[in-house]
């Protein structure tokens, strides 16, 4: 099938980006989203032009890596999908398909459609984690976890750190990303003791990057190719509100 | 001319040595160790392990990858389990027999010591995971559920639904952010390993490019450690990350570090077969699949209809059939090579008729479609995801694929290869599993490595670096690295060619799986060897890199890795050339039973191929590590 692209290109982050329309005539439909891109690179190489950057890695959805805004929605038009699991089926013939980068101040430009999203790195540094060296370990058996509780947890741990839910905020508020972890932890028992001081330390780190404030609008959850649940937001501004009383 | 090389394998019977190892390591006082720096390439499981271990101890990390974080490095995508001797089952496991399981799924081509030794720190590694908060698999009851993977006959296999690596590599991830917080840790993302450096024969730093900037830079330290994971990627077509690569292994084997058995590569059974020519990669289904799938073909050759039209008298279980004790749960090479041969006598499936069938119309009669989705929704969503088919209404279609590089970096059994202070850890080294992997013991044995024997064996060789200087980075060797680093970028860049990197990488790896893959043979290795030595003169002459070397340049990074696998996959070729005999993963068509299977030979090839880099990639020169049976005594590898 042809495709028709207009795709974000900008050189860094100081220089001015914009739409720049190219076409691809052999597509098939059992192509990957980042597979047509590979076509769209080789031939850009071929002509001597510079290929589009983008973020990919693992290419079977897990990795976090990939993303992009395509037709102005976070990973494309199916949902609990990432973008390198999205195939060229979703489209039509003669289709007209935007690109861009996940566009956030927290998120800056690297080039094309690649941004650095270490800032969840910071957040998960903050203090995503339960505080325990190598070798401290009690046995394993002797911290039972209900199968519903280890259920839960797994939900919210589930997240790719992709950054889809940013880029769909109006907002750009890292909420979602940062209560699933606070979530996660919060569920299990051997991460009760530090709970409280890991949320203000992770809700303040996320504060102090450039994020914007979460006011509830449930588009991430809506984008989010791991299904991570707006609940999460709310067990985080639980525990953060628990945890403030208590100091 | 061979080199002399020493496992130092302790003293003491085999379930002491490793308890005598660690009663007799040197130390380092914990106020000097802040004062010696340690640079740990890759954040896989092995090296944000090996990262956060050593930090925690007071050891100054520099830890680099070259995704955008830490969290993302592959050992994300391990989806089945991690196997550990807890027997929680009570289905008599032990240490003793998860050494055999895996030192006879490796047929009998891995050291006893290091085997055992993975055996027997796998129970502590759960304990670390369950206590950072990963969220294994649990009864109702509360207590930690286990799961069957190929080869063995117990249930040792823990797993967070299918998504067990990212849940463990989020573990040490963890473990590496709150390291870095402290300040113990720093990081440098998006950064590739160019070179090593060495010092009067020792490791004392690298030389990294910034992939965001082009910038190269000089790092050095007392002691380096590659866990750089496998090279299966030199298949071009494989579960792997796009990005994983040989580069760091290869580029320390031409400064001295010998490397062991290349040509051991897993072909993993249960992938999703190639649909066209533009495939960029081949996504695995987890083997855990195999617990309630079964595994066919039709009975005739090229049976167009659909599965479900196929009587169940028409259809071939070929596994339960040859292998009725094992059944489904056949180890890797075995179930691979039964497809293969399904597929090359015409029985194939698909549009290509290049699949076999993965069925689970049974198990959701018996078990109902709720507990199936349980166990691998995640799975059967993924699978629907990439092909449109819903697998529990028809079956899916499998494929072999190129998984998981059983070869790697030579180590003793410090883990420290032939260049004194250079370690490789995890998938980088060659170690644990022989000729042939289990399923699951690939994050078992990153996460021992990594957790509990990197930070012992590499405190034993800082315990005298404190009395030498620290490495300044101005030394010639680092200069000339460097230099020697930029020099290969720029001609990369300046070559002006027609063909992208891409474009040399696929073809190299066809010759790979068509001569070097499931099955070999003298005559199409020989082809191979010239094929391999065509391209990598044409690589030279013709490459097309757009852009420059000082800017983000992802089809330069392509080029430095298929540069390394020109010269690798050769290698790759010799080593099969060279072992007259069938083992594991390594099929040599000369070598089989009457019923076609592998025939072993330990009178001849009893050892470990650890080659030597000689200056020119068409000589390498051959080690000889023999293998001693002490404890087991090798006998025939039969599943049936």
């Amino acid at each position: 099938m042809k495709i028709y692209l207009k795709i974000w290109r900008q050189k860094d982050q100081k220089a001015k980006g914009k739409l720049v329309s190219y076409s691809l005539n052999e597509v098939d439909a059992k192509m990957s989203f980042l597979e047509m891109l590979d076509m769209l690179n080789l031939q850009l190489a071929k002509k001597g032009e510079r290929p589009v950057e983008f973020d990919h890695d693992c290419r079977e959805g897990i990795c976090g890596q990939c993303g992009v805004m395509i037709n102005g929605i976070a990973h494309g038009p199916l949902k609990k999908t990432t973008t390198c699991q999205l195939h060229m089926r979703s489209f039509k013939d003669g289709d007209t398909i935007y690109v861009e980068p996940f566009k956030s101040k927290a998120f800056p430009m690297i080039r094309d459609l690649k941004v650095d999203r270490s800032s969840f790195d910071e957040i998960i540094a903050a203090g995503g984690y339960i505080s325990v060296n190598t070798g401290q370990a009690p046995e394993a058996n002797s911290i039972p976890i209900t199968h519903q509780e280890a259920e839960s947890a797994f939900n919210s741990a589930a997240c790719i750190g992709c950054g889809a839910c940013v880029a769909t905020c109006k907002n750009a508020s890292a909420a979602l990303f940062t209560s699933a972890k606070i979530t996660q932890l919060a569920n299990l028992p051997q991460g009760k003791k530090e709970s409280n001081q890991r949320t203000i330390n992770m809700v303040n780190r996320m504060e102090e990057l450039d994020f914007g404030h979460c006011t509830n609008t449930e588009a991430c959850q809506v984008e989010c190719p791991q299904d991570i649940s707006v609940l999460n937001i709310a067990r985080m501004n639980y525990e953060y509100n628990k945890a403030k009383l208590k100091k | 001319m061979a080199k002399e090389i020493h496992a130092n394998i302790p003293e003491g019977d085999l379930k002491d040595k490793w308890s005598n190892y660690k009663a007799q390591a040197k130390l380092v006082s914990p106020n000097n160790r802040k004062k010696l720096e340690i640079i740990v390439v890759g954040t896989g499981l092995a090296g944000a392990s090996a990262a956060a271990s050593l930090a925690e101890m007071g050891y100054k990390i520099k830890s680099f990858c070259f995704q955008d974080s830490p969290r993302r490095a592959h050992s994300v995508a391990a989806q089945g389990g991690v196997n550990a001797m807890k027997n929680y089952q009570n289905d008599g496991d032990s240490v003793y027999r998860m050494f055999h399981d895996t030192l006879k799924g490796g047929d009998f081509r891995s050291r006893e010591a290091n085997t055992y030794r993975l055996a027997e720190c796998s129970a502590s590694l759960i304990d670390q995971a369950v206590a950072q908060g990963v969220p294994f698999g649990r009864e109702y009851s509360g207590y930690l559920k286990n799961r069957s993977f190929g080869g063995v006959q117990v249930s040792r296999t823990f797993y967070a639904r299918g998504q067990t690596g990212q849940q463990l590599l989020l573990g040490a991830y963890q473990a590496l952010m709150r390291q870095k917080e402290i300040g113990s840790v720093k990081l440098y993302t998006r950064h590739e390993m160019l070179d090593l450096v060495t010092i009067d024969n020792k490791a004392k730093g690298i030389i990294a490019r910034n992939l965001d900037t082009g910038e190269i830079e000089r790092h050095g330290a007392h002691a380096v450690i590659l866990a750089t994971g496998g090279f299966g990627k030199i298949y071009y077509l494989s579960t792997l990350a796009m990005g994983c690569n040989a580069s760091a292994i290869w580029r320390a084997h031409k400064k001295g570090a010998l490397m062991a058995n290349p040509s051991w590569t897993q072909i993993h059974p249960t992938c999703l077969p190639q649909s066209g020519p533009y495939q960029s990669k081949l996504t695995l289904m987890s083997e855990s699949l195999r617990n309630d799938g079964r595994i066919w073909v039709p009975k005739a050759t090229n049976d167009t209809r659909s599965p479900i039209e196929i009587p169940e008298d028409e259809r071939d279980y070929y596994l339960e059939r040859k292998y009725p004790t094992f059944g489904n749960l056949a180890p890797r090479d075995i179930a691979s090579r039964a497809a293969k041969e399904q597929i090359d006598i015409g029985k194939g499936v698909g549009p290509l008729r290049n699949a076999v069938y993965l069925d689970f119309a049974h198990a959701i009669n018996e078990y109902g479609k709720d507990i199936i989705a349980e166990r691998y929704g995640n799975l059967f969503n993924m699978y629907q995801k990439i092909t449109g088919i819903n697998a529990y209404k028809e079956p899916m279609k499998i494929s072999p694929s190129a998984h998981f590089s059983m070869g790697g970096l030579w180590v003793d059994y410090d883990l420290m290869t032939t260049i004194p202070g250079l370690f490789a850890i995890g998938e980088a080294n060659f170690s644990d599993h022989g000729a042939n992997r289990l399923g699951a013991n690939s994050l078992l044995q990153a996460c021992v490595d990594g957790y509990y024997i990197a930070p012992c064996t590499l405190q034993n060789y800082l315990s005298d670096q404190i009395q030498v200087e620290k490495t300044q980075i101005d030394h010639p060797a680092f200069q000339e690295a460097e230099r020697l680093a930029k020099k290969q970028l720029e001609n990369f860049v300046e070559s002006k060619g027609n063909k992208t990197a891409e474009e040399f990488h696929r073809e190299i790896g066809k010759v790979l799986y068509d001569k070097c893959g499931l099955s070999r043979s003298e005559q199409e290795l020989k082809k191979a060897i010239l094929q391999i030595q065509n391209l990598r003169e044409e690589f030279q002459q013709n490459l097309l890199v757009p852009g420059d070397a000082n800017e983000i340049n992802s089809e330069l990074e392509k080029a430095g890795r298929v540069s390394d696998y020109m010269e690798l996959a050769e290698l790759m070729c010799v080593d099969a050339l060279e072992r007259n005999e069938s083992c594991g993963a390594h099929f040599r068509e000369e070598f089989q039973t009457e019923d076609g299977e592998a025939e072993r030979n330990d009178d001849d090839y009893a050892y470990s191929a650890a080659w030597e880099w000689s200056g020119k990639a068409s000589k390498p020169i051959l080690n000889k590590e023999p293998l001693h049976f002490t404890y087991v005594q090798p006998s025939k590898r039969s599943y049936k």
